[in-house]
């Protein structure tokens, strides 16, 4: 498969959306565009990484995100192998630094990985020759989630720039709200945060976005709402009181759904609580694009593996 | 004994109001005179004589904030091994933190310091006793036995104790002995896992932050158990601007109670952390540039009257790791000085040279109680050469630490020690 970019891709490792230009994500998109047309043939899968082998290392759990990356890798022919906390030798003391030299000994050309820790894929980045892509660190960046989203808003609006897009819950501790707020900052999109006051801090808004607790002030106004997942274990008891009282604050309840415009779109990076962040009925309302984010995220993950991997090391 | 000269350096010695050139006599170990109108005089020849034309010549340095790591960890530190350091780094003297492994909770430890320090060291070692037992922050240390054996503060550094009642009796039984409590101020529960200043780059790096306010209302909380229990208190490596303002109206209406710095808080802001770096991770974090501009201005008003290092060795495997998993805590000793001349006197002009000796020897010999900091007649000759204007890069090669965590490697700096003396004999120079 040929595939012209618009701008020149250089980097070894994606470690997050804030570093990229314009131009790189772009490139993302557009490359992302070319390999969605290969998962609806009959022979789902191109040569392109033939030969590489690719090391999904999950120090973090993730069902949806590993699954992604792995369909990705075999329909560029990749070699996958699947490392997750519970079989890495992480538990038994070892470093991270350490397990990383282990799989680059064994020759891997991409590493995939998640991990609790802000900064880990860098970390692994700084000293590997193996491409890194980051599945997520921390509550830093998850950069191929907002790029799926990016590439969801433009395939169903047919632009970013201009649009009002809302993400809605836990910001502080989402690493998918920071992904998404550099991705779409840098596009051209209005980005309102909204949730708690606890959790949607102030101090947000020098990255450049608006900050509300009142969902029903812009609910009309948006052409997006982006809703995260909600949770209130341990750590969250200290930020809001309740699940019921977040969902009759901050919940995508049928009657906020009424009032969003027409052609609003949904969407979530799953897992979605029901009836918590969003009513049952409007997750699978018209509007909501959360299967298309999905389905959209196999042909980013391509893209981005075929893009870091193709740059010459 | 042979007798030593140090002839025509600029004599500091806070002390005794001495800012001039002169000479220094040291004879069996001591200072034997201080001569002021020394100039071309004829010396006798059984003199050792050093030449300090265009030095200061002041009171050898003392820090009284860093990890020596013995006993147990020796992998990232020795008594030995940080004795070199702070002799690199102009100090005769330093009061070293009990959170070693085992930690200082009892007087065999004390006498364990001592006896290694006495054998090992270069430069004087003076240790510190732990509060509570374990540093666990819930029973009294035996304070008493641990004074008897040579303990020269109090301490659980590296840790806060976070109950304010026994904080309180701790403060009331050490001025039995007379003993000075030092205090890691940190609030538990509101910097909980904080790695890095709570601000503006932990919300873009999404680490967890560790908020100036968990420093502050601890601050607040030693300004008022001091007032209440009349005895000193004093606050270890401020960070926050809070910290200073609650200090200055403290020290204000007479609560006895003091504050340290330590250079990497006015040297770096919160900013460094971007490249995840673990060698710009230590506690309490590195903060903005109001911080900055605000401890400046406590060491300019005299609110803050100590300089420290918080020296904190640890093994090149350690800080390699992911940040939210490296120790707090960055070497200290052999960057110090160099660091606080450049920025508090040649840069930004909070202090002059005779303030700042102060600050490394009158001031803390004069907290903790100790017969050092002086160059009166009779004094322990531990004397250090300065050469203020003196330009140097800092080669993290080159450190007498085990260790190699420095943020400054690299750094060009301008000021530094270049000779250090402790009772009479010159244990390093540059």
């Amino acid at each position: 498969m040929e595939l012209q970019t618009s701008t020149a891709w250089s980097r070894k490792d994606l470690l997050g959306i804030e570093e990229l230009s314009v131009g790189e994500i772009t490139t993302i998109l557009d490359t992302s565009a070319a390999f969605k047309q290969v998962g609806v043939r009959e022979i789902k899968k191109v040569p392109a990484l033939r030969g590489k082998t690719l090391v999904n290392f999950f120090v973090e759990p993730s069902t949806r995100t590993r699954t992604s990356f792995e369909l990705a890798a075999f329909r560029l022919s990749a070699d996958v192998v699947n490392i997750s906390t519970s079989t890495s030798s992480l538990t038994k003391g070892e470093t991270l630094k350490d397990t990383a030299k282990n799989l680059e000994a064994l020759h891997a050309d991409i590493i995939v990985l998640r991990h609790s820790s802000a900064g880990a894929p860098k970390f692994l980045a700084d000293r590997l020759q193996a491409s890194v892509i980051n599945a997520g660190d921390g509550a830093h960046e998850h950069p191929t989630q907002a790029l799926l989203d990016a590439f969801t808003i433009r395939e169903k609006k047919g632009r970013i720039e201009g649009l009002h897009v809302a993400i809605i819950g836990d910001i502080l501790f989402s690493r998918v709200a920071r992904s998404n707020i550099h991705a779409l900052t840098k596009l051209g999109a209005r980005v309102t945060l909204v949730g708690p006051s606890t959790l949607v801090p102030r101090t947000f808004e020098k990255l450049g976005v608006a900050v509300t607790h009142d969902i029903d002030s812009i609910i009309a106004d948006v052409d997006v709402v982006n809703l995260l997942r909600i949770q209130h274990e341990r750590q969250r008891k200290e930020y809001f009181p309740s699940l019921g009282e977040y969902t009759a604050l901050f919940g995508l309840t049928k009657q906020r759904a009424e009032n969003l415009k027409p052609d609003a779109l949904i969407m979530h990076p799953g897992p979605i609580n029901r009836g918590v962040e969003i009513d049952s009925d409007v997750a699978d309302s018209g509007r909501s694009v959360i299967l298309d984010q999905v389905t959209n995220g196999l042909a980013v993950r391509m893209a981005v593996l075929y893009l870091c991997a193709g740059v010459e090391k | 004994m042979k007798s030593t000269l140090i002839t025509n350096g600029h004599i500091i010695d806070p002390a005794n109001g001495i800012n001039r050139v002169g000479d220094v006599y040291i004879s069996g170990g001591k200072v034997a005179k201080i001569d002021l109108d020394a100039r071309l005089r004829k010396h006798p020849h059984d003199l050792d004589v050093i030449d300090a034309s265009g030095l200061i010549v002041c009171p050898g340095l003392i820090d009284i904030h860093v990890h020596l790591r013995e006993p147990g960890q020796s992998a990232k530190e020795t008594i030995a091994s940080g004795a070199r350091a702070a002799a690199a780094g102009g100090f005769t003297t330093v009061v070293c933190m009990p959170n070693t492994s085992p930690p200082v909770d009892n007087p065999s430890v004390v006498s364990w310091i001592k006896e290694k320090a006495r054998d090992e060291a270069c430069v004087n070692v003076l240790p510190t006793g732990a509060i509570t037992k374990n540093i666990a922050g819930e029973e009294l240390a035996p304070i008493g036995s641990m004074h008897k054996a040579g303990i020269v503060a109090l301490t659980d550094d590296g840790h806060c104790v976070q109950n304010h009642e026994l904080m309180r009796r701790a403060l009331e039984y050490a001025r039995m002995f007379g003993l000075v409590v030092m205090d890691h101020c940190q609030d538990y529960n509101l910097v909980g896992k904080g790695v890095m200043h709570e601000g503006a780059v932990s919300t873009l790096l999404g680490l967890p932050g560790w908020p100036s306010v968990g420093e502050e209302i601890i601050v607040a909380r030693n300004a008022q158990l001091a007032e209440l229990c009349g005895t000193p208190i004093h606050c270890q490596h401020l960070s926050a601007a809070g910290s200073v303002r609650i200090l200055r109206e403290a020290r204000a209406r007479g609560v006895k109670i003091s504050g340290e710095i330590c250079p990497h808080h006015i040297a770096l802001t919160d900013e460094s952390v971007r490249d995840f770096d673990t060698d710009f991770k230590m506690n309490p974090p590195l903060r903005s540039q109001s911080d900055i501009d605000a401890l400046i201005g406590g060491v300019a008003d005299g609110t803050i009257t100590i300089l420290a290092s918080d020296h904190a060795p640890h093994c090149g495997f350690e800080k390699e790791v992911e940040f939210d998993q490296a120790p707090f805590g960055i070497l200290g000793l052999e960057t110090e000085l160099g660091l606080f001349i450049d920025l508090l006197v040649h840069k930004k002009k909070a202090v002059d040279l005779a303030r700042l000796v102060s600050l490394f020897t009158r001031e803390p010999a004069s907290l903790l109680g100790l017969e050092r900091g002086t160059l009166s007649v009779g004094a322990v000759a531990d004397v250090t050469l300065i050469d203020p204007d003196l330009e140097w890069t800092v080669d993290k090669s080159a450190s007498h630490s085990r260790s190699r965590n420095t943020p400054f490697h690299g750094w060009e700096l301008k000021g530094r020690a270049v000779r250090t003396i402790v009772a009479g004999e010159t244990v390093w120079k540059l």
